[in-house]
């Protein structure tokens, strides 16, 4: 309380400050959970899931280098690719994922305020908050990653060096994209003058999904599965040899593990590879220190006033009418909280282009390429075409209808103090979410299907297989939100990328998995008359029957146990 | 009116709220003091239907709050300490919604949404998103939330949080004219002067149980500590006497 014994405070080394900055985090995210709920109850659950998905990746991927290893002199050249192709991926993701967290770490955290009240040096707060920036938009990634590397580690027999440079090139990997994301994260907050984190993400968002469809697009993949498009067999070999994007860490990262696998390891593309990463941390430390401070207080500028599309609204209380006050108020609410949150709105625009790209995709397959292979390529690409729309619907309700609950967090208390019923809450939650992924399931199924040109008993199969499944995901999707929600963070984009968004993900796969399976059980008998050596044929009633039966079982199954989960969560958080 | 029996909360092996038992009747207000951390707004949340308890009941003008939720709430307004609400509605959607939550709507209710609005100064603000709101504006708007389906009853969690003089005055002469109306609410407040001022009995609760309760005159009597404010009765009953005489100590 004596004002007379203050003591100028000793300069804390930089590392140091990083360590004593990131501890909160670290103490906070391992604490994180209910009142007496540790991180200690949650290790059963999370070596589960995380040894689930390990296992599973790690199977699907000797399998897939295996196939690929007996074909010869191509195979080995396209194991190459993939990993690049593979790493290429991640890369953006990454990138998009670090543009996210650096604009919430750096910008929009509730802690920054403290810290930047008190003496702390900036490269210590740069150093900070790029590490916290690249844990939360990695660890992910690094899931996905490693399955494959031990993949390819088994596949290739390679030593436990071959680890070793794996740790030494995903660091760098990981690193640059963090830096990267955290550089253009701060220009754009500079550059945006009066506008604020809306307009950031938007355009950030806009840029992220050109850029993957840009990349996409030059990697021309469809090529590799297509020889015939070349003038002779050496122009296909001499692209498969050549690295697919120079340019690029993932394929430096590519060339570094698959060298060493192949014994003609050039520490080149590794010192590549650090020294790139360094340079960013370097330039990336240099921005923050010239444009931080005044990015901070621009960030903070005012909030939005007044609303539009005033019309819009009144058509949907219009139109939602005949569903009763309470719940026609719940999804105007929730309607009106999507469309005028920047993090939850820009995300369509990435899905948007990622839905033309998969299109796109399907239209230039080359399944037609040869007259007597294309019945049988065409019932396998509608197998696979299924799979990846089942897909493409998880990550979405990941997105969206995951993060439903949490966002209620902080508000909750008004809904439940009111007597609305939980059955009409999570009624509406579920409807919310299930509505316009239906018409998007749908959609792109009937498209694709149309453009494939399917027989008109696979193609209701299809739309059928589709509704049911967007049904059962978007109840998975939810009663993992209420089952483990994050109610701390304001930002939605971050809200699926916690464990409980990756069991829904898991849970979503196996769902996926089971309806797939039992449907090419079902109609083994069809999708083998498509071979040339066999008599073309069209598939039974008792084939669609038994088929469709198994989906209906899976999915009803698969979508009323965890609505009822929900149900009972939030009447058991109710009183 | 709303009556507490035996009511606990626990969290983990922690007991925040220990059996406690009290009545706030019609036509009153009821103030519940205590330290931080003592219970206060636990026992709140856990009447206002948001927490539910381990033991004990509450009933609100005879309904349970856990065996018949929704007529138990459809009578009461929750205020709550802090003001979040959701940030991308504007102020008139806010209301329309939260009346909706309690089955109202139409004309009597957009009338009641530009009556509370105007009542706080509020109507240049309708259409604006909450996000845009001070602290204080975000109170006013969620007591007028509390109020948009007339309750019977109020629970209201450190009611004068972020309000300006003038609020903070209107805010006084509204719970006044609303107990006198018949209504009951039941006040956790910080502010010993408000509550000593406007609250008709007291309880104050500490460690989890009340340790007194009743008029002014009978906390004085039960402190043992005749003519003093609600300030020195407080101090007295919850152990803070203690750290104002360390405070002094070393002030020198």
């Amino acid at each position: 309380m004596d004002a007379r014994s203050f003591t100028s405070p000793k300069p804390v080394p930089v590392v140091k400050a990083i360590i004593l900055l990131l501890r909160p985090k670290l103490l906070g995210a391992l604490g994180r959970g209910e009142r007496g709920r540790t991180i200690g109850k949650r290790i059963p659950t999370l070596l589960f899931s995380g040894g689930a998905a390990f296992a599973f990746l790690f199977f699907v991927g000797t399998k897939l280098l295996r196939t690929l290893r007996e074909v010869p002199e191509v195979g080995p050249l396209l194991a190459s690719k993939l990993m690049g192709l593979a790493l290429l991926l991640f890369l953006g993701i990454l990138l998009l994922s670090n543009l996210i967290a650096a604009l919430s770490s750096f910008f929009l955290a509730k802690d920054l305020p403290m810290v930047h009240e008190a003496p702390v040096d900036w490269l210590a707060l740069y150093g900070a908050r790029l590490t916290e920036t690249l844990g939360s938009s990695s660890w992910m990634v690094l899931l996905m990653v490693l399955p494959v590397l031990a993949a390819y580690q088994a596949v290739y027999g390679g030593d436990v060096g071959f680890y070793g440079l794996a740790i030494l090139t995903l660091l760098p990997y990981l690193l640059i994209p963090a830096a990267l994301g955290s550089a253009i994260t701060l220009i754009l907050v500079r550059a945006f003058p009066a506008r604020r984190t809306r307009d950031i993400l938007a355009f950030v968002s806009v840029i992220a999904g050109a850029l993957l469809v840009v990349g996409l697009r030059v990697l021309r993949p469809e090529r590799l599965v297509n020889p015939e498009g070349f003038r002779n067999l050496v122009d296909f070999l001499e692209v498969l040899r050549g690295p697919s994007s120079p340019w690029l860490p993932s394929e430096w990262m590519a060339q570094t593990l698959v060298g060493y696998l192949e014994g003609t390891f050039d520490p080149f593309w590794l010192w590549m590879l650090w020294v790139t990463a360094a340079a960013f941390v370097a330039g990336g430390a240099a921005i923050h220190r010239a444009l931080y401070p005044r990015g901070f207080t621009r960030a903070q500028e005012g909030a939005e006033s007044g609303t539009r599309g005033e019309r819009a609204w009144k058509i949907l209380n219009t139109a939602l009418r005949p569903l009763g006050l309470e719940r026609r108020e719940m999804i105007l609410k929730d309607s009106r909280v999507f469309f005028r949150d920047a993090t939850q709105w820009s995300q369509l625009l990435v899905l948007g282009v990622l839905l033309f790209v998969y299109v796109y995709n399907i239209r230039v397959l080359p399944v037609h390429s040869s007259e007597t292979m294309s019945r049988f390529l065409v019932s396998m690409v509608v197998f696979l075409n299924l799979a990846l729309a089942g897909f493409i619907l998880a990550a979405v309700a990941a997105r969206f209808v995951f993060p439903a609950y949490s966002l209620e967090g902080r508000t909750l208390w008004l809904l439940r103090s009111s007597p609305l019923k939980p059955d009409i809450f999570v009624w509406s939650k579920y409807w919310s979410g299930a509505v316009p992924l239906l018409v998007l399931a749908v959609a792109l199924t009937a498209l694709t299907n149309q453009i494939l040109g399917v027989v008109p008993g696979v193609m209701a199969l299809s739309v059928i297989s589709i509704i049911a499944i967007t049904l059962a995901l978007v109840a998975q999707a939810l009663a993992w939100g209420v089952a483990m929600p994050r109610f701390e963070t304001g930002n939605a984009a971050q809200i699926p990328t916690s464990v409980g968004g990756m069991l829904f993900m898991l849970s979503a796969l196996v769902t996926l998995a089971l309806v797939l399976v039992s449907q090419f059980w079902a109609l083994r008998g069809y999708v083998r008359s498509g071979l040339p050596w066999r008599e073309t044929r069209d598939p039974t009633g008792v084939e669609l029957a038994i088929a469709l039966g198994a989906t209906l079982v899976i999915t009803a199954l698969g979508g009323f146990l965890p609505y009822e989960v929900a149900r009972r969560k939030v009447r058991a958080g109710t009183v | 009116m709303i009556r507490l029996e035996g009511l606990t909360k626990r969290y983990g092996s922690f007991t925040a709220v220990d059996g406690i038992d009290l009545e706030a009747r019609k036509g009153e207000l009821f103030g519940l003091l205590g330290p931080n951390g003592a219970g206060k707004t636990s026992t709140l949340r856990m009447i206002s239907g948001i927490l539910r308890p381990d033991e004990g009941r509450v009933t609100i003008d005879g309904f349970d709050v856990v065996d018949d939720p929704y007529r138990a709430k459809a009578r009461l307004g929750y205020i709550p300490d802090r003001p979040f609400v959701y940030e991308k509605l504007t102020g008139a959607e806010l209301l329309r919604f939260a009346a909706g939550l309690y089955g109202q709507e139409g004309e009597e209710i957009e009338d009641r949404i530009a009556e509370l609005l105007s009542l706080w100064d509020l109507e240049r603000w309708a259409d604006e998103l909450v996000e845009s709101y001070s602290h204080g504006m975000r109170q006013k708007l969620i007591i007028s939330s509390a109020l948009i389906h007339r309750p019977r009853a109020l629970v209201i969690d450190e009611p004068m949080v972020g309000l300006d003089p003038k609020a903070a005055k209107l805010l006084k002469d509204l719970l006044r004219a609303f107990a006198d109306s018949g209504g009951c609410a039941m006040i956790s407040t910080h502010t010993l002067e408000f509550a000593e001022v406007l609250c008709d009995r007291l309880a104050v609760i500490s460690g989890g149980k009340i340790v007194a309760h009743g008029s002014m005159d009978e906390l004085r009597n039960q402190a043992e500590s005749a003519n003093s404010g609600l300030e020195e009765i407080f101090l007295r009953l919850t152990g803070g006497e203690s750290q104002r005489e360390l405070m002094k100590v070393l002030a020198g």
